[in-house]
């Protein structure tokens, strides 16, 4: 019997169809998005011109201006690690709500949901704009706008690794007639240590690359100056401070990859 | 001492896990319960010192309804219940020292616990404890670093540290070896003569039940169907603790039925 089979199909022709109406539908929306955006091709096809143009513009990069960027870049690191320490302590109660195994009950674990979702969902740009509007310009309104973007993020990953770990020692340290507090810090924050250390250096490298944009809204920062010497066209300026950027935020990586590799 | 009266459990599940058991524990003795998987033995354990909650009954040690309590009242009522894990239930993390000291959390403030700075007579306690154990020498080491036997013996110390009136034991020795198993058990039966502390084991294993056990307890299908030393172990007990009951009943009506071929743990 088994001889006789001859023929075989990975999908049956139902879904075939499905597969071909996918595949159509894909093509039918990339479509119609470039029909929308009503694209000027005189515009494109000068590009490379501008580009060109614009680079001769820039180089070389202005060396004295260098000495005037320092202090934006200082204003940058400190925004970031502002704003991820602001976004960690709020992180650590939120994760405890957002993690299924310690969340008190299905109200505070939704409580916990929303806060994760919420501030995630929300670009740090837009939460630049509310915290300019709330602390006036400046590195404040730059580290909450930071913070609160992170807010997210940091609680999702940490409540992912609380729902990780080994319930056990939990149970054993609730049988000492520990408190929920005692608790979670003899069982529950030794086991996510590493990821806590770890995230928050993620984070943090994450954050340095968000505050150099968060200055275009008037949040600090080194995009502000950037922001400012674009107004002013002084591209040599510019050069010098796209450059910066490149350092910072490499080294940044770096930092922030050993950091990672020592919290194991 | 101990009074479990009419206990029972049924999960959420559905499962009926316990179904009325009574039992008293009292003085320095040691008491195995046994059973096979699934009888109840955990439930019955987590039941008393409500780390699971039971659906009906009442627990009541020392003159403290258990069952009754409830916040920083129950709190302080676990802490008089020391409790060994099969898994051991440290926190790998921590140190041998932090491990063992972690029996006095329900007697420190938050600050103290975070900052491991616990009182005078807590650290001498903790040293000689380790001492007792076998484990001198070893505070400093983290708990991952240790072998299975030492694990458990932290898991003992950490117990003892409680300063409790009674031990509940879970499968002490589940993940040890036979020689290590016989170590654990001498070491706990030891600490219930010096203490003067009833201890509860969980066990599967028959023959170390026997041997160190004053009384013995058997538990099927979340019932108590045996009670007894463990020289009234017989046969027939046995049966009705690992077969249900089902060939003791029939051999009572067809007693030249040939011994079943079954699931009959080793003794």
């Amino acid at each position: 019997m088994a001889g006789e089979l001859t023929e075989w199909n990975r999908y049956d022709s139902r879904d075939h169809l499905i597969r071909y109406l996918a595949v159509l539908g894909t093509i039918v929306a990339f479509l119609v998005s470039w029909r929308l955006l009503e694209v000027n091709y005189e515009f494109a096809a000068t590009a490379p011109r501008e580009v060109s143009d614009l680079l001769s513009r820039m180089y070389p990069p202005d060396a004295a201006y260098s000495g005037e960027i320092a202090a934006p870049l200082v204003e940058t690191v400190s925004i970031a690690i502002l704003g991820t320490t602001l976004a960690f302590v709020i992180a650590i109660p939120t994760a405890y709500l957002g993690a299924e195994n310690t969340t008190p009950n299905a109200i505070t674990y939704a409580i916990g949901k929303f806060i994760i979702s919420f501030t995630r969902s929300v670009n740090v740009i837009i939460w630049a704009l509310v915290f300019v509007i709330v602390f006036g310009p400046g590195a404040l309104a730059g580290a909450f706008a930071v913070g609160f973007r992170s807010i997210g993020f940091l609680g999702k990953l940490i409540a992912e690794e609380i729902e990780e770990i080994d319930p056990v020692p939990v149970r054993a340290m609730r049988a000492t007639g520990a408190n929920a507090f005692t608790v979670a810090l003899y069982g529950i924050v030794p086991q996510v240590k590493p990821a806590l250390i770890g995230l928050a250096t993620y984070r943090w490298d994450i954050n340095v690359r968000e505050s150099t944009v968060i200055g275009f809204v008037g949040a600090g920062g080194i995009g502000l100056a950037l922001d400012g010497r674009i107004d002013a066209h002084d591209w040599n300026a510019v050069l010098t401070i796209l450059v910066a950027i490149l350092l910072i935020v490499l080294v940044s990586e770096v930092v922030s990859a050993y950091l990672r590799s020592k919290a194991r | 001492m101990l009074h479990v009266t009419e206990l029972s459990k049924t999960y959420p599940t559905g499962d009926e896990a316990l179904k009325e058991v009574s039992m008293e524990v009292d003085g320095d003795e040691t008491l195995a319960i046994i059973g096979p998987s699934g009888a109840g033995k955990s439930t019955l354990i987590a039941c008393i010192n409500r780390l699971v909650e039971p659906t009906s009954g009442t627990v009541v040690l020392d003159g403290t309804e258990i069952t009754a309590l409830s916040g920083s009242r129950l709190r302080a009522a676990r802490r008089e219940m020391g409790m060994i894990f099969q898994e051991y239930g440290l926190v790998d993390r921590l140190t041998v020292m932090e491990n063992v000291l972690s029996g006095r959390l329900g007697y420190v403030s938050n600050w103290q616990a975070f900052r491991r700075n616990f009182p005078a007579d807590d650290v001498r306690m903790a040293y000689e404890t380790l001492d007792r154990v076998g484990l001198g020498g070893f505070e400093d080491q983290r708990a991952d670093e240790l072998s299975g036997g030492q694990r458990q013996r932290v898991g003992i110390a950490r117990a003892i540290l409680q300063q409790p009136k009674i031990l509940l034991v879970d499968e002490p020795t589940s993940s040890l070896d036979p020689e290590t198993s016989r170590t654990v058990m001498e070491l706990l039966t030891e600490i219930a003569s010096e203490e003067g502390i009833p201890v509860l084991i969980n066990i599967h294993e028959i023959g170390l039940a026997v041997e160190y056990a004053d009384r013995i307890v058997g538990l099927a299908d979340g019932r108590l169907v045996f009670e007894g030393s463990p020289a009234e172990l017989d046969e027939g007990s046995m049966d009705l603790i690992y077969r249900d009951g089902e060939a003791a009943e029939e051999s009572e009506s067809t007693p030249d039925r040939p011994e079943a071929v079954g699931d009959v743990p080793s003794t």
